[in-house]
């Protein structure tokens, strides 16, 4: 009989929560339980990512399930003495909602975790990726075996297909069709792919999937492989992933061990094999065509389409790609069938979606939430709100193709009609939250800046009208804008969004359109009065100290690093403009918001 | 061309398709794509060094110069940036007289930018030798780098 703890202890092994010292903290834990003389009671045990990642370490308890967060190495004695000695909870470590507020002991009861539905990372943070065991035993490759040994290929494709499941890397293209396309395609062999390339700035879904549950990607894929005839697999992981790459390594092993992967699966005569491709770092390569080209050991340029990959793709050859949560969700589609499925989310987009929630936001972290949950759900609930009680000013949802929803429009449902409506486009899953602090103009030419850098080079509108669109940006934000810009700007977008090969062109224009569309005022501004009221843009900054509402006290003079501010004791400083170097020293320094 | 060699040893028959691992394992070993290394997997993969180059060059993850004793990376990513991590790039750019991709004359720093780490809770983040720095800012960031040229001092003087 395998031995029974009266206490788990699951810390957070994600990438956030390593890099703030968590496994520091494991190491402690451990070591003090042996002191103690506890390691046959309480048993600790590493989990993928959590998804709270702001207040790591952290570390869950359980069958308390008490929530602690912000761990060092120093607290583990007295948190062993107190919790696991004498029951007793240790407040510090709590969860506090907001500054001062009561503590809130239990992660259920946490708004964070309380408004989120959970398909995709069911076994996040509840499990230890590097042990099949533990997969299997929360009902793991129970779908696979199904599919291999009970169903037809035909069958598996209708299931997917009445489930209703669309593609989660952003287009949103229905799973079920794209596998009947390449089950019906000639040729073979035939390949099943899986697109681990998150290349977008600030999102961070697929890395915590395959760091917390790497078992339920490669179940998909067999699933996935089954359906369309194919025997074998790569996964394209991004290089900068190594916990990822690492989880996933040990995962094939395993399943290998275990008959899951290679000859005769489970007895069922099916062959399966799964190779692991690290990306080299272009966020181009995540356009199906070039993924596949860069697999090849080419430069990841797209190519036109049709031929689709689902007839033409890897070695010209069958093929069919799907992002990793896309896998994720379909184990548990067979198991439990598509009718569940489709009962969550809206009519048209079934199921859940992971976001990456981050900028200026409390809670920052991944979570997974029913399509159709209204964005200031998700930004308040879920978030916990904007911190400084600063207001919210837009969400940036799907990165740099993506778009800048503003306040007025937060109550929109998160699915794949109601966000392009608003000219943003789901996109993987990144959701920026922004304040006040932001200005719009900059950010759009974050995004175009990030686009242009990336931008493949094979066809003249993107490489090209990326840069045009890049230059007159520049130039409003240093204070040299026409009136034309934005006109042009407009103008631009629309041959770039209607001309360009692939995705990557097509959307780039998507964040200047809706920053154009929603926050026009922002842009006439900066041409016209020089103004940027978020103090983003640097050139357009001019500091001067209001006489009123200085105190004389100096603080400004003694910030400065450039020696700017001519101040004597008991004078109103005074900035000098030549020298300063737009720091905002000073401007952060001022008790008094004097200067401005 | 030792590392070349055993490189390639673990890719017997390799084709065109086997490039990047090769150019992704060479760089790990050696910290760069050097020419003569570059011209050593064209003469095995009988490819000219020009479209090694041209697949090398497309990929951000290559750099061409040796890596520094700091290798300082700056992320760029979207949460990074909503929280100020361009003063900070702005400001190890000016710092180390260098642009990313580039090596100081001593061979103590080399700067890269990437798109995003994934550590976006811990935002705007910096990583130097696989070590997160959370919450940078452009003192902060100074003052660490200030750390790391103490530390060479001390070193030399010992």
């Amino acid at each position: 009989m395998t031995q029974t703890y009266r206490t788990h202890l699951l810390i957070c092994a994600g990438t956030g929560c390593v890099a703030s010292g968590s496994m520091r903290v494991k190491e402690a834990l451990e070591q003090e339980i042996r002191r103690r003389g506890l390691e046959s009671e309480v048993q600790v045990t590493a989990t993928g990512c959590n998804g709270f990642c702001a207040a790591g370490p952290l570390l869950v308890a359980y069958p308390d399930g008490i929530f602690y967060q912000r761990l060092t190495p120093a607290d583990v004695p007295f948190l062993v003495e107190e919790y696991l000695i004498k029951g007793r909870v240790v407040k510090k470590h709590l969860f506090e909602p907001k500054k001062g507020a009561e503590a809130i002991p239990k992660l259920a009861d946490i708004g964070f975790f309380k408004n989120q539905l959970l398909v995709a990372l069911r076994n996040r943070g509840l499990i230890d990726p590097e042990k099949i065991d533990e997969y299997i035993a929360r009902d793991g490759y129970l779908g696979a075996a199904k599919a291999l040994t009970e169903m037809t290929p035909a069958q598996i494709v209708e299931e997917i297909k009445a489930s209703g499941l669309r593609g989660r890397g952003g287009a949103g293209f229905p799973t079920g069709l794209k596998w009947q396309f390449a089950a019906a395609a000639e040729g073979s062999p035939k390949y099943i792919l899986c697109n681990g390339d998150e290349g977008d700035p600030g999102a961070f879904m697929d890395r915590s999937i395959l760091e917390a549950d790497p078992h339920a990607v490669l179940e998909g894929m067999i699933i996935g492989a089954k359906a369309i005839g194919a025997h074998h697999g790569y996964i394209y992981v991004r290089a900068e992933y190594p916990l990822a790459i690492e989880r996933l390594n040990i995962a094939v092993a395993q399943a290998k061990e275990y008959g899951l992967l290679g000859e005769d699966i489970l007895g069922s005569g099916f062959d399966m094999e799964i190779e692991l491709y690290h990306g080299a770092g272009a966020f181009v390569c995540g356009e199906e065509t070039a993924l596949m080209r860069s697999i090849e050991g080419r430069r990841g340029m797209p190519r036109p389409r049709p031929p689709f990959p689902a007839h033409k793709g890897l070695w010209d050859k069958p093929s069919v790609l799907n992002n990793v949560e896309t896998y994720a969700n379909v184990p548990q589609i067979i198991h439990r069938g598509a009718k569940w499925f489709y009962s969550i989310g809206t009519e048209r987009s079934a199921g859940t979606k992971v976001f990456a929630l981050t900028g200026q936001v409390r809670n920052i972290g991944l979570i997974e939430v029913p399509m159709g949950t209204p964005l200031r759900k998700i930004v308040f609930d879920v978030g916990g709100g904007i911190p400084g009680n600063k207001k919210l000013k837009a969400v940036q949802v799907g990165g740099p193709s993506g778009g800048c929803i503003p306040d007025a429009l937060a109550d929109t449902p998160v699915d794949f009609e109601s966000i392009p409506a608003t000219g943003a486009i789901m996109g993987s899953g990144g959701m920026v939250v922004m304040d006040s602090s932001t200005c719009m103009v900059d950010i759009a030419k974050f995004f175009l800046e990030f686009t242009a850098e990336e931008s493949c080079g094979k066809c003249t509108p993107c490489r090209e009208g990326t840069l045009q669109m890049l230059e007159i940006l520049d130039r409003i934000c240093n204070g040299r804008g026409r009136d034309e810009d934005t006109a042009s700007l407009e103008r631009l977008a629309v041959v770039i969004g209607q001309s360009s090969l692939c995705g990557l062109g097509q959307t780039a224009p998507n964040p200047v359109l809706t920053t154009l569309r929603y926050f026009r005022h922002e842009y006439e501004e900066h041409i016209r009065l020089g103004l940027c009221r978020a103090k983003a843009c640097k050139a357009l900054l001019k500091f001067t100290v209001s006489p009123e509402l200085c105190k004389r006290c100096g603080l400004c003079f003694k910030a400065c690093p450039s020696e700017a501010i001519r101040w004597e004791k008991k004078e109103v400083a005074e900035i000098l403009l030549d020298k300063c170097t737009r720091c905002m020293s000073c401007y952060r320094a001022c008790p008094f918001d004097a200067i401005d | 061309m030792r590392s070349v060699d055993t490189v390639l040893k673990e890719h017997p028959n390799a084709g065109r398709d086997s490039l990047i691992p090769i150019l992704q394992e060479v760089q790990e070993t050696e910290g760069y794509l050097s020419p003569e290394a570059i011209a050593e997997i064209g003469r095995r993969l009988n490819l000219p060094a020009s479209k090694i180059y041209g697949v090398a060059t497309f990929y951000n993850m290559f750099r061409f110069q040796p890596k520094g004793k700091y290798h300082v990376m700056v992320c760029r990513g979207t949460a990074c940036h909503v929280k100020g991590s361009r003063k900070s790039l702005d400001m190890v750019i000016r710092v180390l007289k260098i642009e990313p991709g580039q090596t100081t004359r001593d061979r103590l720093f080399s700067l890269e930018v990437v798109a995003c780490m994934g550590a976006c809770g811990l935002a705007p983040v910096v990583n130097i030798n696989g070590q997160f720095y959370a919450k940078i800012t452009p003192m902060k960031l100074q003052r660490i780098i200030e750390e790391c040229r103490a530390k060479e001092r001390i070193h030399e003087s010992a």
